[in-house]
């Protein structure tokens, strides 16, 4: 018997249930927001169902709520109690990579899912840890969520939310009511919010921006390329040195000015005018060798490491740092403190015989760093915790001190170890500019390695000769500047060098 | 006071005959226990039925009024071995706890109760920690019902369906003279729906009055030859009983035409995701009518052989949809079509796979790839031949980044790890063994601390085999929770007996905090309830550990590294512990946020402490970060062309508990962070002081700022 049973078409009332999902950090109150969803839902006359994960997710980890409803009759709806890819209609992501997870397990798809997304950042431990640029490509997720959702909606709902004093689930709430993806109107959602009976009015406040901004969209401030250089001031004799100092900015090729003038801003902060006098004459003396060929990207790119270097952190120039006037105020804003408050700081300094012997007069550091007796005496003198309370007098006093050596640093050990290794490292980066231009830019680039203090600095410029050493490996290859820069990369992966050791054994491998 | 506090919700819990409850899986449970006379209640937290303990908690003062004891075990098996209670006298009990790894604990306990048979009602609520969301091995509670006998529950997702299976779960086992498994998945226990209730029912014989007449019966007993006559008991006289219960009370549901070529068996917990898929097919309607004829298993144990050769009658195939592995109810109901003779063909984990949670998607495509070998034509063509290609959307897997859990801003548990980190860092790395608890995210990047996780207070204990010492001592970790579970005998026990040389540390956060900040021995809260403030220490030094090291501020990073330094290294030959206290911040700030808030508003002094980052200080090499990894330790971009990498920036939801500061200090990273403490309703004497500083300060750098060039505005 060949009987054939009629085609099926789906119940229209299972394509009428609306199916929600809202993918979340842990402790960013998913389930708050989950809980008015539901409580507008039920007022409304809707069936509902809500499932969520507790457990370890919610110590910071990736979680998900779900939420079904559909209206309701005299017979309960079967729901699911997990979204399923390509069954959802609205997403509602907490933050941007949470956005792209949603994106990746199929929860967005062009034939039905509002898509409704902080564009903000929560970064995991991944991204922060490594000692680069480890930040996830967050224009990767805006793409895709372009092409997936059918309607998107993306702002920072975060920013939104906190500036009213509430938390990210009263903006997305907003957000959600704004984008029209529930059949219910404004003044339903703001009942749910006063049901709930929880810090109801900043929830109420947050709720309405992130209302307008899936209304009328945020329009994102667009960054200019390149902020306006902070402007000098200062007494008359200062200025203008400073205004000489912009003439010679002005005089050199177009495409190095702005580089130049934010490295010259920094080695002028760093020290005085005359400092910065000497930045440009190492600028000046290698556009000498450049020319317009490569558009002067070498120049460009000196000048920013030049400055960088030149402007080396050492005791003076933290000390001088954490006394400045603008600092208290920045700090003070930071924290949201009133003017009824009082601010007190605490800095962490922990001196060791390396730096101590750094600030003293150049020949006597070298004599004091070669004499392990006398290093072991400075640590006994000088390396503890110290806790320097800068609102008090004493502490401020004392940094404000340190602050003003200014004028000695140019005598200290530290600036001569610091010039010589730029002066080598300048010498090094300029050896085979004409036979291999764009190496060069790489060598220059690896200064990029050196960073951190103490060990962290140690560490940072043992990388950074290990790379730098391996262009003599890599000379007259004709991917050496692209051996040059996968070696700084993995120079920056990781603390201990691994990646580095790994890549600089391939190297090995095809020299 | 748990993590979460039910105080609000326990109210719904006086509901009565005509109230509609309305509320979450795990309330329903407690109501449907209080509506069914239950005698006594216990059991031992963690997800997904932390919750259900709590509401236990917060509901003590009702089961007060009804006489009902409520016990918070000290473990798994503590929790069934109260079931013992059952076994003489005819008071139902209830304990729940976590499946599997509860169940694994639990099993001593339980293969002892199932020998000797229960008189009243016994029901073990198993929360099954499995798919996504769950936080342990990946495995089934099924084999302990059917290597102990005992029946296993695993209900319809919704409330209704709950809540009659505790009433089902109890009948059943008195029935049959056996405890019963009532089984909820992760998401059946936060499922939120509507029940009708009923008035609560004081239990018929309370264990106050049962305790005033004794009862014993040397045939309960577990010796030989009544565990033999146990276990023919079992075969011949409970489990029969069983069957003609659950088929006489139709516990177990048909759904569809009583006439068609197919069928699906079904777990009960699985319905509606199996539901979902034949709505999607256009196979079901929005109600759950369906086409193909459903076998709704609400009992997965036993499974009745009458009952599903009469679903099998005149059906030529049969879909088994069983989650999890091994595919025990398929290869049982297997056997009964072999016995029977029959020949319609089976289908199971050849088109669903064999491991793994059957999500929405799994389920589609099984439940597609089984009717289109049994019953092609009903599929809908779009199904049977999709020709719509989807859009491409971009491959964000190398983009986004995984996000385990971690430390919370703030945890205590982070400068441990911190200082530990240090201490390898300085001698190397050593052999460390993990345990149960937050702690276990030590062993996550950025510390990597801890290379296996044996069970719950078995951290030193799997690290027995290297407690005859060499060249570096060992260390493992335990945490209050788990030393109070099992760790006091299994682990330090294990340690001092057998001579060990090895280094333990015990992570003390006042809570069993990972479960959801339950109350413990050592908590160090008043609990009218509860005897609290028993110091591990004391309990370290009553078991014969002599070499005992308490930090009672575990922010103190140097402290830390100091003192496991001087384990590792000390002459003292036996195990070394340490005790490292601190309270657990989730808890604490609920504890003391609105205490602050409200003393800033009363106006008194109130100091509030928050850590920042002097940008240009920063260098942007992250080390702070690779001994930290808070949440509030974050990264950002400065628009100067100068700087390639983002630097180190603490946000608004820092809650200052020194932890930055400590790291920049004892690893001597740098000198950009800094605390500010914010100080509400300073005194006048203060504000004074504040000022006279003020005006020194700002005079010194007005004088220094008229000799130097200065960029205007604020440096970022």
């Amino acid at each position: 018997m060949n009987f054939v049973m009629p085609e099926k078409t789906p119940d229209a009332r299972v394509g009428q249930i609306i199916k929600l999902a809202v993918m979340a950090v842990g402790g960013q109150g998913g389930g708050v927001l989950t809980a008015w969803i539901e409580s507008l839902a039920r007022a409304q006359g809707y069936e509902c169902q809500a499932t969520s994960v507790a457990g370890v997710a919610q110590r910071t980890g990736s979680t998900i709520y779900y939420v079904e409803m559909t209206p309701a009759s005299d017979q309960m709806p079967i729901f699911a109690l997990a979204p399923s890819g390509g069954d959802v209609d609205v997403l509602i992501a907490s933050e941007m990579m949470e956005v792209g997870r949603a994106i990746m397990r199929g929860f967005v798809t062009p034939d039905r899912t509002v898509l409704i997304g902080s564009t903000h950042r929560a970064l995991a431990v991944s991204e922060k840890m490594t000692p680069g640029d480890g930040i996830a490509d967050a224009d990767e997720v805006r793409a895709a969520a372009a092409i997936a959702a059918q309607e998107l909606i993306l702002a920072d709902m975060e920013t939104l939310a906190v500036g009213q004093g509430s938390v990210i689930s009263a903006s997305l709430f907003g957000a959600l009511a704004g984008s029209g993806a529930l059949p219910f109107e404004r003044a339903a959602f703001e009942e749910a919010i006063r049901a709930g009976g929880k810090g109801v009015d900043p929830s109420l406040r947050a709720f309405a921006v992130g209302f307008d901004a899936a209304r009328e969209g945020i329009t994102e401030a667009e960054t200019p390329l390149l902020e306006p250089q902070p402007t000098m001031l200062g007494p008359k004799v200062e200025m203008d040195k400073w205004q000489g100092l912009l003439t010679r900015v002005i005089a050199l090729p177009d495409p190095v000015q702005q580089m130049a003038q934010a490295g010259l801003t920094k080695a002028v902060d760093f020290q005085d005018c005359a400092y910065g006098g000497t930045y440009l004459d190492r600028l000046e003396g290698v556009i000498a060798r450049d020319d317009a060929d490569h558009d002067w990207l070498f120049s460009t790119t000196a000048a920013k490491y030049i400055a960088n270097a030149m402007a080396y952190d050492d005791i003076i120039r933290v000390a001088d740092l954490k006394t400045r006037a603008p600092r208290l105020a920045r700090i003070k804003d930071e924290m949201g403190a009133r003017d009824a408050n009082l601010v007190e700081l605490t800095e962490f300094f922990h001196p060791r015989a390396e730096e101590v012997a750094s600030l003293m007069p150049a020949k006597m550091g070298a004599k004091w760093e070669s004499n392990p007796k006398r290093m072991a005496l400075l640590n006994r003198l000088f390396n503890k915790g110290r806790r320097l309370r800068t609102h008090t007098l004493r502490s401020f006093l004392m940094l404000h001190f340190l602050g003003g050596l200014k004028r000695y640093r140019l005598r200290t050990r530290r600036h001569k170890v610091e010039v010589a290794h730029l002066e080598r490292w300048l010498a090094d980066s300029l050896k085979q500019l004409e036979r291999d231009y764009f190496l060069s830019v790489e060598l220059l680039k690896n200064r990029r390695l050196v960073k951190g203090y103490s060990d962290t600095h140690v560490r940072g410029l043992t990388k950074f000769s290990t790379v730098m050493n391996a262009a003599a490996l890599l000379d007259g290859r004709d991917d050496a500047a692209d051996w040059m820069n996968r070696l700084r990369e993995a120079a920056l992966q990781d603390p201990e060098g691994k990646a580095l050791d790994g890549a600089i054994e391939t190297v090995r491998s095809f020299v | 006071m748990a993590e979460r506090s039910f105080k609000a919700e326990v109210k719904h819990l006086r509901k009565g005959d005509g109230d509609v409850f309305t509320g979450e899986g795990i309330l329903a449970l407690t109501k449907a226990l209080l509506e069914n006379g239950v005698g006594y209640v216990g059991g031992y937290q963690g997800a997904p039925i932390s919750h259900l303990m709590d509401v236990l908690a917060d509901a003590e003062e009702l089961m007060d009024e009804l006489g009902v004891r409520f016990t918070a075990n000290a473990s798994e098996a503590a929790a069934a071995a109260m079931l013992a209670a059952s076994v003489h006298y005819p008071i139902r009990g209830a304990v729940t706890f976590k499946g599997p790894v509860g169940v694994n604990v639990a099993s001593d306990a339980l293969a002892n109760l199932c020998s000797s048979g229960v008189n009243g009602g016994a029901l073990i609520i198993v929360g099954e920690d499995y798919g996504e969301g769950s936080s342990i091995m990946q495995e089934r509670s099924h084999g302990f019902a059917m290597k102990s006998q005992f029946w296993m529950l695993d209900p319809r997702p919704n409330l209704p369906s709950i809540t009659k299976a505790v009433k089902d779960g109890f009948e059943l086992s008195e029935a049959s003279n056996t405890p019963v498994m009532l089984m909820v998945r992760i998401r059946s226990c936060h499922v939120t729906g509507s029940f009708a209730t009923k008035d609560n029912v004081p239990p018929p014989l309370t264990v106050k009055e049962a305790i005033a007449k004794p009862q014993s019966d040397f045939k309960r007993v577990v010796l030989p030859p009544w565990s033999y006559i146990h276990e023919q008991d079992k075969i011949a006289k409970r489990w029969p009983a069983a069957e003609k219960f659950i088929m006489e009370k139709g516990l177990n549901e048909v759904f569809g035409p009583d006439k068609a070529k197919l069928g699906i068996v079904v777990q009960g917990g699985m319905y509606n995701g199996l539901i979902r898929s034949l709505q999607r097919l256009g196979l079901a309607d929005v109600f759950g009518h369906t086409e193909v004829p459903i076998y709704c298993l609400n009992v997965t144990y036993p499974l009745v052989s009458d009952e599903f050769h009469a679903f099998c009658a005149g059906k030529e195939h049969v879909l088994v949809v069983e989650e999890g592995q091994p595919e025990h109810i398929e290869q049982h109901l297997a056997s009964f079509l072999y016995r029977g003779g029959k020949t319609l063909k089976l289908y199971g984990k050849d088109v669903l796979p064999m491991a793994g949670e059957y999500t929405g998607q799994v389920m589609l495509d099984g439940v597609t790839a089984f009717l289109r070998q049994a019953a092609p034509d009903i599929l809908m063509g779009q199904v049977r031949a999709p020709n719509q290609e989807q859009p491409a959307i971009l491959d964000l897997s190398k983009t986004v980044p995984i996000r385990p859990p971690g430390f919370c801003t703030g945890c205590p548990e982070r400068p441990i790890f911190a200082g530990m980190k240090l201490v390898e860092q300085e001698l190397g790395k050593s052999q460390i063994t993990a345990d149960i608890g937050c702690h276990l995210f030590g062993s996550l990047p950025p510390f990597e601390m801890g290379g296996a996780t044996m069970g719950y207070g078995l951290g030193p204990a799997a690290n027995a085999a290297f407690d005859g010492g060499g060249e570096r001592r060992a260390i493992s970790i335990l945490g209050d929770g788990g030393f109070w579970h099992n760790g006091l005998t299994s682990s330090i026990g294990n340690m001092v007996f057998n001579k060990s040389d090895n280094v333990a540390i015990i992570v003390d956060n006042y809570y069993s905090a990972a479960t959801g900040g339950q109350e413990i021995l050592s908590s160090r809260a008043n609990n009218n309830t509860k005897m609290t403030q028993n110091p591990i220490g004391a309990a370290l030094k009553g078991v014969g550990v002599e070499w005992v090291r308490q930090i009672d501020h575990t922010y103190d990073v140097a402290k830390v590294r100091d003192t496991l330094k001087e384990a590792l290294t000390t002459d003292f030959k036996g195990p070394k512990v340490i005790v490292a206290s601190s309270e657990c911040m989730l808890n604490k700030q609920r504890r003391e946020k609105p205490i602050r808030n409200k003393a800033i508003k009363d106006g008194r002094r109130v100091d509030v402490p928050r850590f920042g980052v002097d940008s240009d200080v920063c260098t942007g090499d992250h080390a702070c970060i690779r001994l930290s990894g808070c949440p509030s330790l974050s990264l950002k971009r400065l628009d100067d062309p100068l700087r390639d990498d983002p630097i180190a920036h603490i946000d608004q939801t820092c809650v200052g508990c020194g932890n930055c500061g400590e790291v920049a200090d004892a690893a001597v990273l740098c000198p950009s962070f800094y605390r500010a403490d914010v100080v509400h309703n300073p005194s006048g004497f203060e504000r004074l002081r504040a000022g006279a500083r003020d005006k020194v300060i700002t005079w010194l750098q007005r004088r220094r700022d008229a000799k130097r060039l200065r960029l205007e505005g604020s440096p970022t």
